[in-house]
């Protein structure tokens, strides 16, 4: 029995979709969809493992995964099967604006749901939880984050780390010396050269910058929080009718059981292009988002 | 750092590749389109119409004072939003980081290859358009037939030299993460942690080919010298 | 159009936009000072060198030039700033020993530095070339020695001939320290950036930067015409063009 009821549950759904798509006039992202008979999708080049680029320069990843099944659930819903799916490269300061300028309609990535972004965009469901903590090389005399005082630390700019830093520095009264990298590799790349003795960052990140370096066995992630963040596809604001879509197809992945699959295939198996493994096995936060979906940022 | 890890570099061949045929065909296009427009500009430069002239040099003298990142930007951005303005349609047009960029370097390169070629214009003597008028030709017939393949072909190094330094200037649209030549590395580098490897190899790329193109730019500069 | 997103304050910083775009100023122009310094001694170093008679000190100075010159000048920045301090054991040991905005405007200064000295010395060398062979004589045969006649003789009148394109280097080099936001250097185009992605009124941040931009480079202009017209030699290069 368990074993129909995705089935039966996605059945339900785009027969209710239908429906309401039939009585009501389309709006938003919808009705550009409808009339322009095309759908993009932004995707980060280098997120690993929610959106990157695999050795063909496909984009791949969980986030994506996720995000083609919004993409399936379009095309029901406006009857178009052959619809044109465009995906298209963002960086972490360029998303909001191309989703907003209409370049993109919907962006997935390793995006925080922040209530300050929810002023200029909407997200789904919270498809990953993580926490923001400092990686160290093991031989580092830093235990602990407030070990950190007095010390150079790397993150990246344009990120949610960077206000989240500068915060702690101020409640906790410890001077740290920042030092920007443009993307992820390059914060780890100070870090490993011993320019910074730590880097601030998203756990899963850290654990993917990690599992890519030439000697994973030299690094910890330290094993505190400065704050837990959703992740979450990003949505143009003020647009209900496809919002609904995209929480309705999400968290009906997560109700099914169908995202324990899609979980294990990229957090906990080896994945392309060089066959790491991120060992990052399901947190109590990560269950709870699946049991409950919900769109709350922080 | 230890040893390096070379791998990387033929596992991603085919994608670096794939980001130098397109650092290769923006600088293509804009050289073309610059040179084109740049000589419209000169010409209107040139011009003894004195609105036109001012025009053409304030354009000139604004692209050349502002940083090309600066216009890169600028071009990608705002370019959409103001077509918008215009046409006044409901959603900006997509134009996206690769085709803008096409726009922005035809735009900028053009106010440089202006200067080149208002300097191979005025290089001819005067002498000859005075006999192209007395022989009865059009302002742009003798334009066509006799200043401006003279000034062109005076001023060919020239240009070459300023399009290998296109070439070069390309590279500024990985920043806004286009995938060119430095784009593809700067990818590459950061999804496999491999950035000093990766800016190494581009560096090496870089210097080879600008370095064979110069050379050639010299071997033409020579022959032409002889000819002249 | 919004100006009053000039006078508000920037979330969780310190102080207004003007006045980040203000300190923004300030290191763009103090970056291009000091490799302007920089860079024309070395370049009018390297540029001597290849107009010696010493086959090997000018094959030098040209594989500099070519090696500064057919690099872009990101992939610099790049190579600066994270491959020579991972490749070198002293040069990490030292910018360790840095703090980190020292560090991007050190590597800032020395990229830009060295970038720009390749074209001073690809013009110093033409400007000392054009002058007649009969100057480098007329030197030697009054006495001077080779030095001598570079001080006094020849370098004075390549430096008065070369102002021009001295000029749009200058220029060049205060447009190209845009490119030192990418190793994160908080100079005018980071904080336009900056200021556009935070607020998200990019037409007023760019729009700013531009006028900022045009200013400096027509001031820039206006300087350096002035040193030509004090400098310049009665009846030899007088009327500049």
């Amino acid at each position: 029995m368990k074993r129909h009821a995705p089935v039966t549950t996605a059945l339900l759904l785009s027969a209710a979709l239908i429906a309401s798509a039939a009585a009501q006039e389309l709006t938003g992202t919808l009705k550009k969809v409808k009339e322009t008979e095309a759908f993009t999708v932004g995707y980060r080049e280098s997120s690993i493992p929610f959106s990157y680029l695999d050795d063909k320069q496909q984009p791949i990843g969980y986030a994506m995964d996720l995000c083609l099944k919004i993409v399936d659930a379009v095309k029901a819903e406006l009857k178009l099967p052959n619809l044109k799916v465009d995906l298209k490269p963002v960086t972490s300061s360029n998303r909001i604006p191309l989703l907003q300028n209409g370049t993109i309609d919907m962006e997935c990535g390793s995006t925080t749901n922040s209530v300050k972004r929810q002023e200029q965009v909407a997200f789904g469901p919270t498809y990953f939880v993580i926490n923001v903590t400092a990686a160290v090389k093991k031989k580092s005399k830093v235990k602990r984050l407030a070990d950190l005082n007095g010390k150079t630390i790397s993150t990246t700019s344009g990120t949610t780390s960077v206000p989240l830093l500068k915060a702690y520095k101020k409640t906790e009264k410890i001077e740290v010396k920042e030092i920007y990298g443009k993307d992820h590799a390059e914060s780890f790349l100070l870090l490993a050269d011993d320019r910074a003795e730590a880097f601030v960052m998203d756990d899963i990140l850290l654990a993917g910058q990690i599992a890519n370096s030439k000697k994973p066995s030299d690094y910890k992630i330290i094993p505190e929080s400065l704050r837990q963040e959703p992740y979450s596809m990003m949505l143009r604001k003020d647009d209900p009718q496809f919002k609904a879509l995209v929480d309705k197809t999400v968290s009906g992945v997560m109700k099914s059981g169908e995202i324990n699959k899609i979980y294990a295939k990229w957090f906990t198996k080896p994945i392309p292009p060089k066959d790491i493994n991120m060992k990052f096995p399901m947190t109590p936060a990560i269950k709870e988002a699946f049991k409950n979906p919900n769109d709350k940022g922080v | 750092m230890g040893e390096l890890d070379f791998d990387v570099i033929g596992r991603s061949l085919p994608y670096l590749l794939k980001g130098l045929q397109y650092t290769v065909q923006l600088t293509l296009v804009a050289a073309l389109g610059g040179t084109v427009f740049g000589t419209l500009l000169a010409l209107a430069r040139l011009s003894s119409f004195k609105p036109v002239a001012l025009v053409a040099a304030g354009y000139v003298n604004l692209m050349r004072s502002l940083p090309l990142l600066l216009v890169i930007f600028w071009f990608y951005f705002l370019v959409p939003v103001l077509i918008q303005q215009v046409t006044g349609s409901e959603r900006p047009p997509q134009i996206g980081a690769e085709r803008s960029a096409y726009i922005t370097f035809i735009m900028f390169e053009a106010a440089y290859f202006c200067e080149i070629m208002r300097a191979g214009i005025q290089s001819i003597s005067r002498g000859q358009i005075g006999a192209a008028y007395a022989v009865g030709l059009t302002y742009w017939q003798s334009m066509k037939l006799i200043i401006l393949p003279q000034a062109f072909r005076n001023m060919l190094p020239v240009l070459l030299t300023q399009s290998i330094i296109l070439f070069q200037d390309v590279s500024l649209v990985s920043l806004l993460n286009v995938t060119d030549f430095v784009g593809a590395a700067v990818k590459i580098a950061q999804r496999d942690s491999r950035i000093v490897e990766m800016y190494l190899f581009v560096a090496i790329v870089y210097f080879v080919l600008c370095y064979t193109l110069s050379l050639m730019v010299k071997r033409l500069q020579h022959r032409i010298a002889i000819v002249r | 159009m919004n100006l009053g997103i000039f006078i508000e304050q920037v979330p969780d910083g310190d102080g207004a936009w003007w006045e980040m775009l203000a300190s923004g100023l300030g290191w763009t122009l103090g970056t291009a000072f000091f490799a302007w310094i920089m860079a024309f001694t070395l370049g009018s170093i390297v540029g001597v060198a290849r107009t010696t008679d010493k086959p090997s000190l000018v094959r030098a100075g040209n594989a500099y030039v070519e090696l500064f010159r057919n690099i872009p000048l990101i992939v610099q920045f790049f190579v600066w700033y994270f491959v020579v301090p991972g490749l070198v054991p002293a040069v990490k040991a030292w910018v360790v020993s840095l703090d980190p905005t020292e560090h991007q405007f050190v590597t800032s200064i020395v990229c830009l530095g060295l970038f720009t000295s390749a074209r001073i010395a690809e013009q110093v060398r033409a400007g000392i070339q054009s002058l007649s062979h009969g100057q480098r004589d007329a030197g030697y045969a009054i006495g001077l020695t080779r030095p001598q006649t570079y001080r006094h003789v020849l370098l004075p009148m390549a430096y008065r001939i070369i102002i021009p394109p001295l000029t749009s280097e200058v220029m060049n080099l205060i447009k190209n320290t845009a490119v030192a936001y990418s190793i994160g250097l908080v100079e005018l185009f980071f904080r336009t950036r900056e200021m556009a992605e935070m607020t998200f009124r990019y037409f007023e941040a760019f729009a700013a930067a531009t006028l900022i931009y045009m200013v400096i480079a027509m001031s820039a202009n206006r300087v350096m015409a002035l040193i030509e017209r004090r400098v310049a030699v009665p009846g030899y290069i007088a009327g500049g063009k």
